[in-house]
């Protein structure tokens, strides 16, 4: 078998042939998760994609969940070495874990919060040679604890995502986001959920499957393209250092 | 229809009326109010440029969609903006709605990039969506600066009513709306809203603003509580590529007209198909109305509400129906139909020479002393003239007289525990 292991995600994502110009480029890809299954591999399958060593592409990762010895330590095992792409430019790494916004519209300030980080991608990728802005990827892990930074407020992380898509007009870069459904489940009406639906140009979900859990299969993936009106959906296993992605029924990769 | 749609914008108001307003809204599962809003705007725009409008310009409020995405839309339609953009500005709410980027800019090293010619020259930014009074005059102001004074119309086309109201309470945006709708230099103006955003009364308020409503629903609805599994998959895949469409037209007079179309999600754009073919997953499920005649506002109501039932009666079912003899019409059944044909005066007549000596009764629901020594001393069941030919039916009606008297002192609610 010469084809890579996570054939079925890349071409559901046109990943699959050429990296460059980044095929997400002037997307919004909005990754969707639940407890039993996360969908965090594929951020870190997007963000190998994009570091690959035959491209030029570059990834701002703010990250509000796990500090960047975690991804290091992930990505390394799946063959890309973050140290050096950070060295090299080709890897920003926003450290957002104890970002505390101020309280109240009067704290909304340039100086802090989340305007003050969305001065600074700005301020990254207008410092990044014209030709590269296209192949940018700003990625968010996770939409939910950066409300919690906000002090639960969704309109002011929406304000702020409302930014970052702007971002993808101006400058023909992509924005990955992750979220978690689950936890929107309890509300009547998951308005921050659906915005985030609305936003999306690609849609990704990451769900447990129907039968229950497996050994053999950790879950499904759907992925649906708005405009070009694909759907894909497969089944995948998160191995060590691969992801296997096999339509349902080829487990076994027959 | 969409092209009904486009031609009431087009044609516009009517003097001492309000502006026509249309709210085009979708859902999640059928997210396409943004193909449909471009379709209408496109349209409209080349009406505008043809001089066949009654508006002589078009103001795009966006919020959702940068302004050079509505210029290309336009240029791919085979607008020529060095002729026309005089004839259309758009009010950017989208670039930097809350002056983030103003804030930046006057506090650090901040440089902005600079549109391109031709979205500059079209478009002005628009940095305080919180106040609905400035937006409203920035939106009046760029309206004159297209058609001027007087008399002359323009429309308006506001690419997301849903960010407004995430900047704006309900109150002030539907001040907004109408402010502009009774403003005497509108022409029309039409909408976009994500209805499941919001509560079911804010959708209400925004539907009672329009005189037009175009809503957007899957073709197929997914069960609740079964995510993940193929059917749904299959459903959803069915669902990305078509929906239903439905109008609502508001007349003046206040007659609701419902029509329905199918709207195909195509890469080169949007269609629309005159002929909803029902798939065969909900064949039989869904109300059969037939679209395009007029309802009433109560077969509007059962629509929306979806009832599970037909609506319409096959062959049989109507002569069965037609055969029911109802509990009122036992007697004098030749007067029931003499009454709807024949005018009093001769009715008196007709009676006399019909009854030929024996009395014609006239039940008034009273049950005569006469008749009852005569009946079943139960109730009184109807005979139903039947043909043997045809399908029967018989309805068994039990008279407030035949019902049991309580005692004179016994209290028919004693045994209810209150």
């Amino acid at each position: 078998m010469n084809q890579r292991p996570s054939n079925l995600l890349d071409e559901a994502l046109g990943l699959d042939q050429v990296i460059e110009p980044w095929p997400l480029r002037g997307r919004v890809v909005a990754i969707e998760d639940q407890v039993e299954t996360s969908g965090s591999f594929v951020l870190h399958h997007l963000v190998k994609r994009s570091l690959s060593p035959n491209s030029s592409n570059v990834t701002i990762f703010i990250a509000f969940s796990q500090p960047f010895s975690h991804y290091d330590r992930i990505l390394r095992k799946l063959g890309c070495n973050l140290v050096s792409q950070r060295d090299n430019s080709r890897f920003f790494f926003f450290d957002m874990l104890k970002l505390q916004c101020p309280d109240g519209d009067e704290g909304i300030t340039p100086e802090g919060g989340l305007i003050a980080l969305y001065g600074k991608i700005h301020k990254t990728i207008s410092a990044l040679p014209e030709i590269s802005w296209k192949n940018v990827s700003i990625i968010i892990d996770d939409l939910s604890l950066m409300e919690v930074a906000a002090n639960g407020s969704s309109d002011y992380v929406l304000d702020f995502l409302h930014y970052c898509c702007t971002l993808t007009s101006e400058f023909d870069c992509s924005l990955i986001t992750l979220n978690h459904e689950d936890i929107y489940s309890s509300e009547d009406r998951p308005t921050f959920f659906i915005q985030m639906e609305y936003l999306a140009d690609i849609l990704i979900k990451a769900e447990p499957l129907a039968t229950g859990l497996a050994t053999d299969v950790h879950g499904q993936l759907t992925v649906s393209i708005k405009g070009q009106n694909k759907v894909s959906n497969f089944h995948f296993k998160v191995k060590e250092n691969v992801v296997e992605c096999f339509y349902p029924g080829r487990s076994r990769g027959l | 229809m969409a092209d009904s749609i486009c031609r009431a914008l087009r044609d516009g108001a009517l003097e001492g009326e309000l502006a026509p307003a249309l709210t085009i809204k979708d859902s999640v599962a059928s997210p396409f109010a943004l193909q449909v809003f471009s379709h209408v705007l496109s349209q409209l725009f080349s009406s505008i440029l043809a001089g066949k409008s009654q508006s002589r310009g078009l103001v795009v409020v966006s919020f959702s969609r940068s302004p050079s995405f509505y210029l290309d839309l336009l240029k791919n339609k085979g607008t020529d903006f060095a002729s026309s953009n005089k004839q259309i500005q758009i009010l950017d709410c989208y670039s930097d709605p809350l002056g983030w980027k103003d804030q930046l800019a006057g506090s650090r090293n901040f440089t902005a990039l600079s549109n391109e010619v031709l979205v500059s020259s079209t478009a002005i930014v628009f940095r305080e969506v919180k106040h609905m009074d400035k937006l409203y005059n920035s939106i009046i102001e760029l309206g004159k600066g297209l058609v001027g004074g007087g008399k002359i119309r323009f429309s308006i086309a506001i690419d997301s009513v849903d960010e407004m109201l995430r900047h704006a309470p309900v109150s002030s945006v539907a001040r907004l709306l109408s402010n502009l709708r009774s403003h005497d230099q509108i022409s029309s103006i039409f909408w976009l809203l994500h209805s499941d955003l919001h509560e079911a009364r804010v959708t209400a308020v925004l539907e009672y603003l329009s005189s037009i409503v175009a809503s957007l629903e899957p073709s197929h609805q997914l069960a609740n509580g079964q995510r993940g599994d193929l059917e749904n998959f299959s459903l959803i895949k069915h669902n990305s590529k078509k929906g239903k469409f439905h109008v609502r037209f508001k007349k003046r007079n206040g007659r609701v007209r419902v029509m329905s179309e199918e709207v195909h999600i195509e890469q080169s754009g949007i269609n629309f198909t005159s002929s909803p073919s029902e798939g065969a997953i909900n064949q039989g499920l869904v109300p059969k109305v037939q679209f395009g005649l007029e309802l009433s506002f109560e077969d509007e109501l059962m629509f929306l509400v979806q009832v599970q039932f037909n609506l319409q009666l096959s062959e049989k079912e109507r002569i069965d129906k037609a055969n029911v003899v109802l509990p009122f019409e036992h007697q004098g059944f030749i007067l029931h139909h003499l009454m709807a044909s024949i005018a009093l005066e001769s009715l008196v007549l007709t009676l006399l020479a019909l009854g030929n000596g024996k009395p014609i009764q006239i039940y008034d629901g009273r049950r005569s002393l006469v008749d009852s020594k005569h009946e079943r001393p139960v109730a009184a069941v109807e005979n139903v003239q039947t043909d043997e030919n045809c399908g029967s039916g018989e309805i068994i009606y039990f008279r407030d007289s035949d019902d049991e008297m309580p005692d004179s002192d016994e209290d028919p609610d004693d045994d209810l525990d209150i």
